[in-house]
């Protein structure tokens, strides 16, 4: 398919402006300042802008299209209904700096959406503001250092634990957040190993981070003990909230010990994944560490909402305005149509989930046998031993079944992973006809592997050849000086790099 | 509204399967001291409808800019929207679709991404831009993290004049990356290249902006060059929506260009979520935070694209990742690009002269003194009032005018100025209007 670039004729448009009538031309421009050589944007009229994104559209595989298991992103419906209230002229087109007084129902809404949250967490105090679940973690990280060097122990308390089946965020932002990364390993049970944990938390350990369940799917079953632990040295705990979904209204992250908290609103609620994004990262903290909290927090005297900046000891601001707005009024709705019964979302997605599990544990290794939460993780390893099938050739196999691939090559710790999460919106007959799909695959993985080893059949392209993408670094259209990337030899190759999450 | 999918015929059937006897049994992992035994405090469950009618009755408390005569903008922009970005957008296989990890089922966003980071690099005059940021905050943290790395320096310098959010999500970064940040004051709303030189010896990176928060155009070539003279990177945020007619700062010397994307196809929504762009030479390619896609070949040689690039990202390189970005802001910078093609080189252009031609004629109309006599601006400008400005505000309000953003929330010895903003959407007559207000 052609780039849009390739379908430009100059003198071609869309767009008519606005010409008002007896205005002025600007003045012109000092050279220096003036731009010289126009960017070269497409030009095209409206209609073939239309068709051309139309047929991408028509490439491109969303929940909508069809099932998305994929592992630790909890690829749910998401209702239009919460479109169209994001879209109320009320919302969509309020100006971030319009005063407090004409915009209470957007701080109203605001400071609802924090006391749900802090319900579901069991937490005291919610900043709205991280722009995604890696912004809150970083947040959450900051939030420690403040604590700590208020308390005067910021000097010393430089390790964050993390475990080894964390998601690639938590180290990432550990080295942001200027703390050393600590890391531990995970037990045969799949829980974290408490003997390894010992001999690493102690007076210098400014706190954990843990996603739990985890990217196991496992539930920690010494969740109290490594709350205890860390309690004890004066650390702190962070909840990665990315696996929130298995727990709504069964567990609350405040209970199990944790002190602060970020929830993934495009995971648990519904925000679309709008193809990477955009998401919402909200924290949750305890009262000891609401002084910390970006600001503005959205505060409320009596009936009145107000944006309250005098936070002294407040980290600062972590991205503009109050955050994401519009994937709060998405999710604000969405629990709103839950309310109570919340915990039934939660319990249908580890109902799904283990159903889903217990139909394939036959065909695929389960490095961890045990009931699972939302989620969990199968091994190719035993197809790839006895017949040179990956967990990539798996997971291309599943596109010419019609679905959306897991997670694979993640969680780390697991050969050949593939990590699979259902969620609560899909129906029996779905998991059904997935599960027939994955049975049939192992049966393919012996009778033809080469039918595995070729798919997916009938997409728009087959296998792409990521080494080369690397290596080469075509990253942007070139015009005449674009490279033919076609008569440069290849030897179409995909990474074992995680693909999910 | 219910999003339940299952029947209590189908739960009984799945358990049996499972081999337990109820959907408690499942959680026998979770113990019995971090249970919650009591049904979650948030209300009733509400019908869609109920849904609807709850959130008009929020909505309606709020005053949207098409509610009032707005002149706000200070970093936030009421541009128009063509109705096709919407309607694209809102098709389930972008909207509903996750980071593209498998390209054969996401040939779309990746193409589309690919087409937006070109759009970015032609309006930057840059090499190569990442899928985007979370916003025009963020960028200029990510791009400091660039420079440390880049150079080894551990200092970086803000022009005042740089929008005061930008500054401050700089200097809450700036601890965890071990960095110092020193500011350059504005000389009369402009930033004065031989101070930033001074300022920029020993640093990673100088950032400014044009157009500046006062919508004052720097000397940018000039700033640039001070910044290069120091070693230090030159790095510009800028509005999109200028780079018809403003310069692009690859082509005086910047190192990496930033900016807010937000008036290229967001709409206000109280401040996101929005998308900021990040574009740099080629020479920073591999330091780049974030999503990045790249072109290449499948087996039988046919055009594709991928995610590229990854040993720089957090899910391959963990603790040493250029970034912990993830989630980024893709289905907004998608509603940019499709703006931005919409409007191509000459709307885009156009676009840039109906707004400066409308605040030049604003400045002269309004007949107010302004802050900054004597600079050249783009669509913004400020104006001294002569009383509190939050007064003016609330007289202007109450006749159905927002007349803008008071500096002195930010600015020390400017509690009587407003940063008044024209975008093509305000007409001659609102122009009038906000006068008459003015001299009321």
């Amino acid at each position: 398919m052609k780039l849009i670039f390739e379908k430009s004729r100059a003198g071609r448009r869309a767009a008519r402006l606005p010409q008002p009538a007896n205005l002025a031309p600007a003045p012109e421009l000092p050279a220096g300042l003036r731009r010289a050589d126009p960017p070269r944007l497409p030009e095209l009229p409206e209609n073939e802008i239309v068709r051309h994104f139309t047929e991408l559209t028509t490439r491109n595989f969303g929940i909508d299209t069809g099932f998305y298991p994929l592992g630790s992103c909890t690829m749910k419906y998401n209702p239009r209904v919460n479109e169209r209230v994001a879209a109320l002229p009320g919302f969509r087109d309020l100006h971030p700096h319009q005063d407090e007084d004409a915009s209470q129902g957007a701080l109203e809404l605001m400071h609802d959406l924090q006391e749900m949250l802090a319900e579901i967490t069991a937490l005291d105090a919610v900043s709205l503001q991280p722009a995604a679940g890696s912004q809150g973690e970083l947040t959450g990280l900051m939030l420690m250092r403040a604590f700590f060097a208020d308390r005067g122990e910021a000097d010393w308390r430089r390790k964050v634990v993390v475990a080894d089946t964390a998601h690639g965020t938590n180290p990432a932002s550990v080295t942001m957040a200027g703390y050393e990364l600590v890391k531990v390993e995970t037990d045969p049970r799949g829980n974290i190993d408490l003997d390894d944990l010992r001999t690493k938390v102690d007076e210098e350990t400014a706190g954990l981070m843990l996603t739990n369940p985890s990217t196991l799917g496992l539930f920690d079953e010494h969740i109290e003990e490594i709350a205890r632990m860390f309690h004890e040295v004066g650390g702190l705990l962070y909840y990665d909230g990315a696996n929130l979904n298995a727990v709504c209204g069964i567990s609350r992250p405040g209970d199990m010990g944790f002190d602060i908290v970020h929830i993934n609103l495009h995971k648990t609620f519904s925000q679309p994944h709008g193809g990477g994004g955009p998401g919402g990262g909200p924290i949750a903290v305890r009262r000891q560490l609401e002084p910390y909290l970006p600001v503005p927090a959205v505060a409320r005297d009596g009936k009145r909402f107000r944006l309250d900046y005098d936070r002294p000891k407040s980290i600062g601001k972590v991205r503009a305005f109050t955050g994401p707005f519009g994937v709060f009024v998405r999710s604000y709705a969405f629990i709103l149509a839950w309310g109570r019964e919340l915990k039934t979302m939660s319990e249908d997605a580890v109902l799904n989930a283990n159903y889903l599990l217990a139909r394939l544990k036959g065909a695929y290794e389960l490095p961890f046998d045990r009931l699972c939460m939302h989620e969990f993780v199968l091994s190719a390893r035993g197809l790839k031993r006895e017949h040179g099938i990956t967990a990539l050739d798996v997971a291309k196999r599943l596109m010419d079944y019609g679905f959306h691939p897991p997670t694979i090559y993640f969680p780390l710790i697991v050969p050949e992973a593939l990590m699979i999460e259902p969620t609560e919106t899909e129906t029996k007959e779905t998991l059904d006809a997935f599960a027939d799909a994955m049975l049939a695959i192992a049966r393919e993985a012996a009778e033809q592997p080469e039918r595995l080893k070729e798919a997916p059949h009938g997409r728009p392209v087959q296998r792409l050849d990521e080494v080369k993408a690397a290596r080469r670094a075509v990253v942007r259209y070139r015009f005449e000086e674009h490279p033919d990337l076609a008569a440069e030899p290849a030897a179409p190759a995909a990474t074992e790099a995680p693909k999910g999450v | 509204m219910t999003y339940v999918s299952l029947t209590d015929a189908d739960r009984e059937e799945m358990l049996e399967t499972i081999g337990v006897t109820s959907v408690d049994e499942l959680f026998q992992d979770v113990p019995r001291g971090v249970r919650f035994d009591r049904a979650l405090d948030l209300g009733n469950p509400l019908a869609e409808q109920e849904i609807v009618e709850r959130l008009e009755a929020l909505a309606a408390r709020n005053t949207p800019a098409g509610e009032e005569i707005s002149f706000l903008g200070a970093g936030v922009y009421d541009h128009y929207i063509p109705a096709i970005v919407d309607a694209i957008l809102q098709r389930g296989e972008f909207l509903t679709a996750y980071t593209p990890y498998q390209p054969e089922l996401s040939q779309g966003v990746l193409q589309a991404l690919f087409e937006y980071q070109t759009v970015i690099c032609e309006l930057t005059g840059m090499d190569v831009s990442n899928a985007s940021g979370y916003d025009g905050t963020t960028v200029a943290a990510d791009a400091c993290y660039i420079a440390k790395h880049a150079t080894g320096r551990t200092k970086v310098v803000l022009a005042e004049s740089l929008n005061p959010q930008v500054r401050q999500v700089v200097r809450t970064y700036a601890p965890g990356f071990g960095l110092e940040v020193v500011d350059v004051l504005h000389r009369d709303g402009i930033t004065d290249p031989d101070e930033l030189r001074a300022a920029a010896e020993g640093a990673a990176c100088v950032i400014f902006q044009q157009p500046n928060f006062f919508g004052c155009l720097e000397q940018a070539p000039d700033l640039a060059a001070a910044a290069n003279d120091a070693g230090a990177l030159a790095v510009a945020h800028v509005d999109p929506i200028s780079l018809g007619v403003l310069e692009a700062p690859g082509a005086y010397g910047c190192a990496i260009a930033i900016g807010e994307g937000q008036g290229a196809g967001n709409p206000l929504s109280f401040g996101g979520p929005h998308y900021g762009f990040l574009a740099a030479r080629e020479e920073f390619t591999r330091r780049m935070p974030g999503r990045i896609v790249g072109e290449t070949t499948d087996v039988a040689g046919e055009r594709g694209y991928v995610l590229t690039l990854q040993t720089r990202e957090q899910h391959i390189r963990r603790e040493k990742a250029t970034s912990n970005i993830t989630t980024n802001q893709t289905l907004l910078a998608l509603g940019g690009l499709i703006n931005l093609c919409w409007l191509g080189p000459q709307g885009l252009r156009e676009l840039g002269e109906t707004c400066m031609a409308l605040a030049e004629h604003a400045k002269d109309r309004l007949g107010v003194p302004l802050v900054f006599p004597g600079r050249t601006t783009f669509k913004e400008f400020a104006i001294r009032v002569g009383r509190p400005a939050q007064d003016v505000m609330r007289e202007a309000r109450k006749q159905g005018i927002h007349p803008g953003y008071p500096l002195g929330r930010d600015y020390e010895g400017l509690d009587d100025a407003l940063l008044v903003a024209l975008t093509e959407r305000r007409t001659l007559g609102d122009i009038d209007a906000l006068a008459e207000v003015l001299s009321a």
